[in-house]
């Protein structure tokens, strides 16, 4: 998936000035920022719900000239937040991603679904009546649902995930991204909006740092991840660490230089 | 939103509420079946169903009043009510799938009004028509009417009611209130200009009835509705997604800008349709979708068939009502509809308040 020169104007503001973004398949490929700085309507731009003007690529087509149906086959978009209309089951919820991807209607996808992110015996609850936590793993296991084969006649298949971990316990959170690791290992495209950096280094192949509607840095998390892009993107001076192994960089807050 | 407190039951552990909508459909066919022998069966004349059918089975001639009875008065008056209680409760589940919040209703959001007032100016104004036109346009004038006048309402109570894919209810009320004031005034101005024939014709939009149902409105009315009531169900997928969001729609495939504009065109026929036949009857819109979702869910693939099956049937029984409270005299049918519906209404309001404001 890629995108070329993405520029978003809402109202007289120009929130995106000229974003180039890519993201492959078998990658986890993580989008971070301050708030504000436009991760959010970069999604909105690459998925269409937003008018930009530039060019979204999703394995080598223009999705401007693709059908809804055609792109609700190959990419399932996880929505930052979602309240939903009318008391629907949490079944009933996930069902929805079923009959976008085209799989069979009565599979037993769903229950698989939600016990993946772990609300195994939540199907017959009313959605409305969750915890925010659980409602956002509800519609992950949607998105999973509509896109449930990484590959799909030799096609990489796409979630695209805005903050999925942005209201979890630590313990989901790994549920989380542990799926999101293994649906890019089986051969899919992850992109992710994230805000825990060291989730994100952990779990991220690849990160595009975001400020102030444009691309900060761009590369492996030890690339992007050092402390003078973090000191003047985010305006604190936070010290990166690296832990022994895969020297995978760490953040330490607290031993944020005051 | 609490409308799901009361639930719960229904949909425990292990059950699916896709099947227990199955078994109500045939619930409801039954309920309808039954309702309309009932309703063949009962009026205010010696009239009686069974004696005709002991006739009939018996091999004799019916005699002349019986004959007119049943196949000229109560007959058509049967039919129109099962169209009109099906178009008017469908055309709710709609516009309340389209609209994203259970108190849309056709004649609480001035759709019906828009009908009303199309339809009137129809009558009145009709006649000012060139005479070809009054002649391709025949009897179905003042349902072309009443469907372009419900049509407009819509389209203007969607514009000013959401932005962005998001659909204000207070704001939705609101302008239904005022579209519903606009389309007043201007029926108020057609009755003015009205001669006493016409007025004769006029006065039961006020109230809506079944009373003057013949053959010919059958036939005005039937093929709009049906037409509308068959593409109802292709909208089902469609506004389930909605619920979801208009952009979460989207990206699970749905076309979302065409299910709007067929939404928004099934119900201006339905409605329009029905206005036109039997004028202002409130409420089943809102009534029936309401204890159908509170029985089954949300799932318009269910909702919209047994919405139809039970509108039906309200409206019969509703026609009922009004044959019998007042007899010989009748009341008309919007009277008895407003009486039940109305309270409904405000306490879906009231749960809605409570909860989580509008
Ligand atoms: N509809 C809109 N009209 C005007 N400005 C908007 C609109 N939507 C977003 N913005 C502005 O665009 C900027 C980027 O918003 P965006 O939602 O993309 O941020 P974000 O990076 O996702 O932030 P967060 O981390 O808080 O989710 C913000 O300054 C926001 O105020
Ligand atoms: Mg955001």
């Amino acid at each position: 998936m890629q995108a070329y020169d993405i520029r978003v104007t809402l109202g007289r503001r120009a929130i995106l000035k000229g974003v180039d973004f890519e993201a492959r398949p078998g990658e986890v490929t993580a989008i971070a920022g301050p708030n504000g700085s436009g991760k959010t309507t970069l999604l909105r731009a690459m998925t269409g719900e937003v008018p930009f003007s530039g060019r979204v690529l999703l394995n080598g087509h223009d999705t401007a000239a693709m059908k809804p149906w055609q792109l609700a086959a190959i990419r399932a978009v996880q929505p930052q937040s979602a309240a939903i209309a009318f008391p629907f089951t949490v079944l009933e919820i996930v069902r929805l991603g079923l009959r976008a991807g085209l799989a069979a209607a009565d599979s037993d996808l769903p229950l698989r679904a939600l016990a993946q992110v772990d609300l195994a015996g939540f199907a017959h609850r009313f959605y409305q009546d969750l915890s925010g936590g659980e409602q956002q793993r509800v519609q992950l296991a949607r998105v999973m649902v509509q896109v449930w084969e990484p590959v799909r006649d030799g096609v990489p298949r796409w979630l695209i995930l805005d903050e999925p971990v942005a209201s979890l316990d630590i313990g989901h959170q790994f549920t989380v991204m542990d799926l999101a690791r293994s649906y890019a290992a089986r051969g899919g495209g992850v992109v992710a909006v994230m805000h825990d950096l060291n989730l994100t280094a952990m779990f991220a192949d690849r990160i595009t740092l975001v400020h102030a509607g444009r691309v900060a840095a761009d590369g492996v998390p030890a690339e992007v991840l050092t402390h003078d892009t973090l000191a003047q993107v985010y305006g604190c001076p936070v010290p990166v660490n690296r832990v022994p192994p895969a020297g995978v960089p760490y953040l330490l807050p607290q031993a944020r230089a005051v | 939103m609490s409308l799901a407190i009361d639930a719960p039951a229904a949909a425990g552990p292990g059950t699916d509420r896709r099947v227990q909508a199955r078994r109500l459909t045939v619930v409801l066919a039954a309920l309808l079946a039954g309702m309309s022998v009932f309703s063949l069966a009962w009026g205010a004349s010696g009239t009686s169903l069974w004696g005709a059918l002991g006739d009939l089975a018996a091999g004799r001639e019916l005699s002349r009043l019986d004959r007119i009875i049943l196949f000229d008065i109560r007959l058509p008056r049967l039919v129109l009510g099962v169209l009109v209680g099906a178009a008017l409760a469908v055309s709710g589940a709609l516009l309340q799938g389209l609209f994203r919040n259970p108190l849309a209703d056709p004649a609480i959001v001035g759709v019906s009004a828009g009908a009303g007032l199309a339809a009137m100016a129809a009558i009145v104004l009709g006649t000012a028509l060139p005479a070809a036109v009054q002649q391709a346009a025949g009897s179905y004038l003042v349902s072309i009417a009443a469907f372009f006048g419900s049509w407009i309402a819509i389209l203007v109570l969607y514009r000013i009611s959401t932005r962005g894919g998001r659909t204000s209810v207070a704001t939705m009320l609101l302008a239904g209130i005022a579209i519903s004031a606009l389309a007043n005034a201007g029926t108020g101005m057609i009755t003015f200009m009205a001669d006493d024939s016409q007025l004769r014709d006029l006065t039961f939009w006020n109230m809506g009835s079944l009373a003057g149902a013949t053959w010919a409105k059958v036939f005005a009315a039937a093929p709009v509705i049906w037409l509308a009531l068959l593409a109802a169900p292709f909208l089902a997928r469609g506004l389930n997604g909605l619920a979801l969001g208009e952009a979460a729609a989207g990206h699970t495939g749905i076309p979302v800008q065409r299910v709007k504009n067929t939404a928004i065109l099934t119900v201006a026929a339905a409605t329009g349709a029905a206005v036109a036949v039997s004028g202002g009857i409130g409420f089943v819109g809102i009534v029936v979708p309401h204890l159908l979702r509170l029985a089954t869910g949300p799932d318009h693939h269910s909702l919209l068939p047994n919405a139809g099956l039970l509108g039906a049937s309200l409206l019969l029984a509703a026609d009922m009502i009004s044959r019998v409270a007042v007899a010989p005299a009748e009341l008309p049918i919007g009277i008895i509809t407003a009486v039940l519906g109305a309270p409904f209404f405000l306490w879906i309001l009231l749960r809605r308040f409570g909860s989580m404001g509008i």
